[in-house]
C-alpha cells in the first residue's frame, strides 16, 4: 500500500485523487482498490486544482446553525483537469463551463476547497 | 402473477401525537379492509424506514405492534424508491410462492416528530460523509446541481420547472387528503424563497406526516383487479459526485428493462405515477422515461397533456409536491392513487382510462430507480 497523502478531508490544503496502475481508471473517492477493475493499491497523487465548472447550486437555506452563518454559499461540481469530478465550494457568480482554480476556505469549522474563476 | 388487492392511505400533513407506528398501522388497516383480508391471512410483511424512529428491525417491530406473525418479514431501504422496491419484491415473493398476501407499509411522523432542520439534516446524509457532507449540501442542493446542469443542456427554464409545481397543486386541490389546497401560479413559484438555486421553496416537496400501505396477493379478492405486469430496477451510483452523465441515468435503464419484462411500451401507458421530490425530478423523469421528449415536458404540462382530462394523467392526487412527502409512504401514495384510478374509485379525480399505469420511483440523487407497469383486469 502506498503512503496515504493527506487532503482537505483531513485538514490539509490539498486535493488528491487515485489512478489505477492496471487499467488507468481515475477516481476521486479514496479506496484501497480500483472501483473499475478491482486492482489493489491505486496510485495516489495531488491534483493541480485546475478544473471546469460542471454544475452549481447556490444554497440559500442551510440545515444546521454552523452552516447557516455561511449562506448563501455556492456548491459546485467541478471537472478537474486530471479527469475526476469533485464537489466543492466556489465564488457565487460562477457558471457552467467557467475555468477555475482551487483555493481553500474555512467552512463550518473545517477547511473546504473553494474554486475561483481563472484570471 | 400478482395482484394489488388493497390500498390504504392517510391524509398527509400534520398528525399531532401520532407515532410512525400509529401512521403505519392506520394505513395498514385501511389496506387490509380494502382487500377484504384479515390479519391472519397476511403471511408477509415488508416495511420501509422511519428517520424519526429508526430501528434495525422495523418490520418485526411493526408486525408485533399491528398483531401479525408473518412467515416472511424485513425492512427495505432504497430512499424514495423504497415503496416501489418493496412492491417489486412482494410481486416476486408472491410469484415464487414464498407468501400469499404481502403487506407493504410505510409511514412516518416526519413533520411533527422532529424539527424541519432535523429532517433536512437526516436526509442530507445520503451524501458522501467525507467528500460531500462537510460542504454543507442539502437534498435540494444535490438536486439543484442536477437541475442547473439539466437546464443548461436541454434549454429548460425556471419557469418551465414551475409548471410542474402548479400542476401538482392543481391536482392536490381536488384531493381532501392533500397537505396543500391553495392554488398556485408560475409567478408564485418564481417568487417563492430561494432554497438551493435554481430550486425555490415551491419547487420542493414539503415535509409531512402520513402513512400508506398495500397488499400484494397471489389471488384477486375483488372483481376489479390490478395486476402487476412487471417491474425492473437500475442503480448507477449513490452520490451525485459519482453520477453518470445526464443521458445515462438509471430511469432510462430501468424503464427499458421493465418494458422488456412486460412487453409493454411507453405508448401503451394511460396513467402515470412518477416520483416528484422536486420539480426537476419530475421533469427529468418524464423525459428519461419517454413520456416527453428532451426539454419538452413543461410544454406538455402547459398543453394539458398530464392533466386529469389529458392524454396521460399524472399524479392526480398531487404528488409529493402537493399531496406531501412523509418519507417512504410519500411515493407509495402515487401507487394508491393509481390503484384508485384503475379501479374507478377516484371520485371527483377519476380519469377516463387508467387501464395501463406506469409507475416510477427514484431514491438518493437519481441513484436508485424502480419502474413498474400495472394493468387493470376484470
Amino acid at each position: 500500500m502506498s503512503e496515504r497523502l493527506v487532503d482537505w478531508t483531513r485538514g490539509e490544503q490539498a486535493i488528491t485523487f487515485q489512478t489505477c496502475s492496471a487499467c488507468g481508471q481515475v477516481q476521486y473517492f479514496r479506496r484501497a482498490f480500483c472501483a473499475a477493475c478491482g486492482a489493489s493499491d491505486p496510485r495516489e497523487q495531488r491534483a493541480s486544482g485546475k478544473g471546469r465548472v460542471y454544475a452549481t447550486s447556490l444554497v440559500c437555506r442551510a440545515a444546521t446553525p454552523e452552516t447557516r452563518t455561511h449562506v448563501p454559499y455556492n456548491i459546485l461540481l467541478v471537472d478537474c483537469a486530471e479527469g475526476f469530478r469533485m464537489m466543492a465550494h466556489g465564488e457565487n457568480d460562477l457558471a457552467i463551463g467557467d475555468e477555475v482554480d482551487a483555493s481553500f476556505k474555512p467552512f463550518a469549522g473545517r477547511l473546504v476547497p473553494f474554486f475561483v474563476k481563472r484570471k | 402473477m400478482s395482484f394489488i388487492t388493497g390500498v390504504g392511505l392517510t391524509p398527509f400533513g400534520k398528525h399531532e401525537g401520532s407515532s410512525s407506528l400509529d401512521l403505519m398501522s392506520k394505513a395498514a388497516q385501511a389496506a387490509l379492509d380494502d382487500a377484504g383480508l384479515k390479519r391472519a391471512e397476511i403471511d408477509g410483511v415488508l416495511c420501509g424506514y422511519s428517520t424519526v424512529s429508526s430501528h434495525i428491525m422495523l418490520a418485526t417491530v411493526f408486525a408485533e405492534h399491528f398483531g401479525i406473525r408473518p412467515s416472511y418479514a424485513h425492512a427495505v431501504q432504497v430512499g424514495g424508491a423504497t415503496g416501489l422496491a418493496m412492491t417489486m419484491l412482494a410481486h416476486h415473493l408472491v410469484e415464487a410462492g414464498v407468501a400469499r398476501n404481502v403487506l407493504v407499509v410505510g409511514g412516518e411522523n416526519r413533520l411533527t416528530g422532529q424539527s424541519r432542520d432535523a429532517s433536512i439534516q437526516a436526509l442530507a446524509q445520503v451524501g458522501h460523509p467525507d467528500y460531500e457532507v462537510p460542504l454543507g449540501p442539502t437534498i435540494p442542493a444535490y438536486y439543484g446541481l442536477v437541475a442547473n446542469r439539466y437546464m443548461h443542456e436541454y434549454g429548460v427554464t425556471e419557469e418551465d420547472l414551475a409548471e410542474f409545481a402548479v400542476l401538482m397543486r392543481a391536482h392536490a386541490c381536488s384531493h381532501p387528503g392533500a397537505q396543500f389546497h391553495d392554488p398556485i401560479t408560475v409567478s408564485d413559484v418564481m417568487a417563492s424563497k430561494p432554497v438551493a438555486m435554481p430550486l425555490k421553496l415551491l419547487d420542493c416537496c414539503p415535509v409531512s406526516d402520513g402513512g400508506a400501505a398495500f397488499v400484494i396477493s397471489r389471488e384477486r379478492t375483488r372483481e376489479a383487479g390490478v395486476r402487476i405486469r412487471g417491474c425492473a430496477q437500475a442503480h448507477t451510483h449513490q452520490h451525485v459526485t459519482a453520477a453518470p452523465t445526464l443521458s445515462e441515468l438509471g430511469a432510462e435503464i430501468s424503464a427499458a428493462r421493465a418494458s422488456e419484462a412486460t412487453g409493454l411500451a411507453i405508448s401503451d401507458v394511460r396513467y402515470a405515477a412518477i416520483y416528484d421530490s422536486f420539480t426537476i425530478t419530475l421533469a427529468m423523469l418524464l423525459e428519461d422515461l419517454g413520456l416527453a421528449a428532451r426539454g419538452e415536458a413543461a410544454a406538455r404540462v402547459r398543453a394539458g397533456h398530464f392533466s386529469r382530462d389529458g392524454a396521460i394523467p399524472l399524479n392526480t392526487h398531487g404528488g409529493l409536491l402537493s399531496y406531501g412527502h412523509c418519507g417512504v409512504g410519500g411515493a407509495m401514495a402515487h401507487l394508491v392513487e393509481a390503484h384508485l384510478q384503475m379501479t374507478g374509485r377516484a371520485a371527483n379525480r377519476q380519469v377516463g382510462d387508467a387501464s395501463i399505469a406506469l409507475l416510477h420511483g427514484d431514491g438518493g440523487v437519481l441513484s436508485s430507480h424502480v419502474t413498474m407497469f400495472l394493468e387493470r383486469v376484470r
